[in-house]
């Protein structure tokens, strides 16, 4: 599936990452030469696609002279591509690998900001498996593998906007949520997806204690869940993800708080009714079900109206729907977006 | 007497008080060390750049946590006094209780120019809006009284309504933890202890708590003297 973003004036672009600087940018090692002279390719295609299960591999299908003299993949060494020179139009950098996995919110390995990172070696990401139930024609229980290997996975470059007022460019690897629902078939009575992170306090210590209503439970309304930006995210910069962000598969729904994308999934559920969310639950007045982020809103107890870009000193405004307004607002026509927070 | 008689008198008292005032002295170093640790390898963190993600807020955390941390042993100093007889302790008390201002002060001043970079529109909507932003400014300027009348000038000028004044570092810190307390998302734990610790010291400073320190102080010696009369 190819997603056409395009940048207005007024959210100021998406640091989605437009193809065109996203492929020119790219460096190969080895390929700079003959990908020299190579044309910029379709600006209107988000999605350069890696053979399923094969995430080292990496479609190729332009770059630049610029790109190609200085060769040399990036200090991280993460695969193959300079992530640390893919940008967007306004110049904006992917927020470094370090920081996105050190700095995690990911309660059920401690609450605080680096204990992810550091707890979570105790995580079994395979083998894994994924329950898909509920208002489904076809439930049915899955081997990671399996669950994922009939999708083309893809890398997309989405902010993340944390409830907690700070932010990051992710270059994400997954699939379109939309197409895993297509293909369980939801029956008529479908409403919502809620989805469920792994109880297991052997594997999870952070749920030995009472912090949240273990297990994390997150959900979407099937509108939403269809809508082509949100993703089933296997991968991280090329990788899979580590433990830290949510390995084996988690859910990225860009528009919304940073909570609304669970991690570690085990089961989904399609339904009839809301699903009763982690957040939701733990503090009702504080966080809902939508969690679009949204500047107007603030949280009970601090501004929503800017944030902090990780990497960056100054903060910035807060945009409408985290920048994807243009995408996803006819989601909410209608709804009065304060009392459904 | 003869000459030198006088001269190694006095010469040994002269060795006895210096001694005692060395002994301050190298306590009080002891505490600036100690107090100034934290800042400094927040800075050679910092250097070396091992602030983590998001270095601001790192910083803004540390400097709160340990101005909780010596507001807490500021308060404890009364009471530890009370438990084990050591009266010169007291001594220390203002110097500790200003570095925990100075924690504090780094705190507020990394909110106000890292944080919100001096925009003041947005500063004064927190300060306004915010209860947990509300009720750490309003101990940080508890404290700022205390710390400006803590010099000798303003005892004397203001002899016993300085004591009563500089109560209000009890208020001070109930509103420190409150400020903590309010600002976590889930995770109370640690605002928690903060607040039952410094219950407890507030609660050992209720009279009747008071003479029962005193007299877990005197007992084990009254007992003691007891065994020997029985014998």
């Amino acid at each position: 599936m190819r997603i056409h973003i395009h940048g207005s004036d007024e959210i100021r672009s998406s640091e989605i990452t437009p193809e065109r600087i996203y492929m020119n940018r790219r460096r190969f090692v080895g390929r700079a030469a003959k990908l020299a002279a190579a044309a910029a390719v379709s600006p209107s295609l988000l999605a350069c696609a890696p053979s399923p299960g094969r995430s080292e591999e990496l479609s190729d299908s332009g770059g630049s002279g610029e790109a190609g003299r200085s060769g040399a993949p990036g200090q991280s060494g993460i695969q193959e591509r300079d992530w640390s020179a893919v940008r967007s139009e306004l110049d904006e950098p992917l927020t470094r690998y370090e920081d996105v996995t050190t700095y995690n919110n990911f309660y059920e390995f401690g609450t605080g900001k680096e204990d992810p990172a550091k707890n979570a070696h105790t995580l079994r990401p395979r083998p894994w498996s994924i329950a898909v139930d509920g208002e489904v024609a076809r439930p049915a229980i899955y081997d990671l593998e399996d669950f994922v290997s009939p999708h083309r996975l893809e890398d997309r470059v989405y902010r993340l906007r944390c409830v907690e007022a700070w932010s990051m460019v992710v270059p994400w690897r997954g699939f379109p949520l939309a197409d895993l629902i297509r293909r369980v078939e939801p029956t008529g009575k479908a409403r919502f997806v809620e989805f469920t992170t792994l109880h297991d306090p052997e594997q999870m210590p952070g749920q030995r204690r009472g912090v949240l209503d273990w297990p994390y439970v997150e959900g979407l309304r099937l509108d939403e869940a269809m809508h082509p930006l949100a993703l089933l995210a296997t991968g991280v910069y090329g990788r899979d993800l580590p433990n830290q962000n949510g390995a084996p598969l988690r859910l990225v729904v860009p528009w919304k708080y940073g909570f609304k994308s669970i991690k570690s999934i085990v089961h989904l559920r399609l339904t009839e009714e809301m699903p009763a969310t982690a957040w939701a639950v733990a503090a009702p007045r504080e966080y809902g079900f939508f969690a679009n982020v949204n500047p107007e809103v603030d949280h009970p107890r601090w501004s929503q109206a800017r944030e902090r870009r990780l990497g960056q000193l100054r903060k910035r405004p807060t945009l409408m729907f985290n920048g994807y307004a243009e995408q996803v607002e006819q989601l909410y026509a209608g709804m009065d977006l304060r009392r459904s927070f | 007497m003869p000459a030198w008689t006088c001269a190694a008198r006095s010469n040994g008292l002269f060795l006895m008080a210096s001694s005692a005032h060395r002994r301050r002295a190298a306590a009080k170093a002891a505490i600036w060390v100690s107090a100034l640790t934290p800042a400094a390898w927040l800075v050679w963190r910092a250097t070396q750049g091992e602030l983590g993600a998001n270095p601001i807020e790192e910083v803004l955390h540390r400097n709160g946590w340990w101005g909780l941390v010596l507001l807490t042993t500021t308060l404890a100093i009364t009471p530890v006094r009370r438990l084990t007889g050591w009266h010169s302790i007291v001594r220390y008390r203002r110097l500790v209780g200003l570095f925990a201002f100075f924690y504090l002060t780094l705190h507020f001043s990394t909110y106000l120019v890292l944080d919100q970079w001096l925009a003041w529109e947005y500063i004064l909507e927190d300060i306004a809006e915010r209860p947990f932003i509300t009720v750490g400014f309003a101990a940080w300027l508890l404290l700022l009284t205390l710390a400006l009348t803590s010099t000798r000038g303003w005892i004397r000028r203001l002899g016993a309504r300085w004591q009563r004044l500089h109560r209000l570092i009890y208020l001070a810190s109930a509103l420190g933890v409150l400020h903590f307390y309010w600002k976590v998302k889930a995770d109370t734990r640690e605002p928690l202890i903060f607040g039952a610790v410094i219950g407890l010291l507030l609660l050992a400073r209720v009279p009747a708590v008071q003479r029962m320190l005193s007299r877990v102080r005197t007992g084990p010696a009254l007992r003691a003297g007891r065994h020997v009369a029985e014998r």
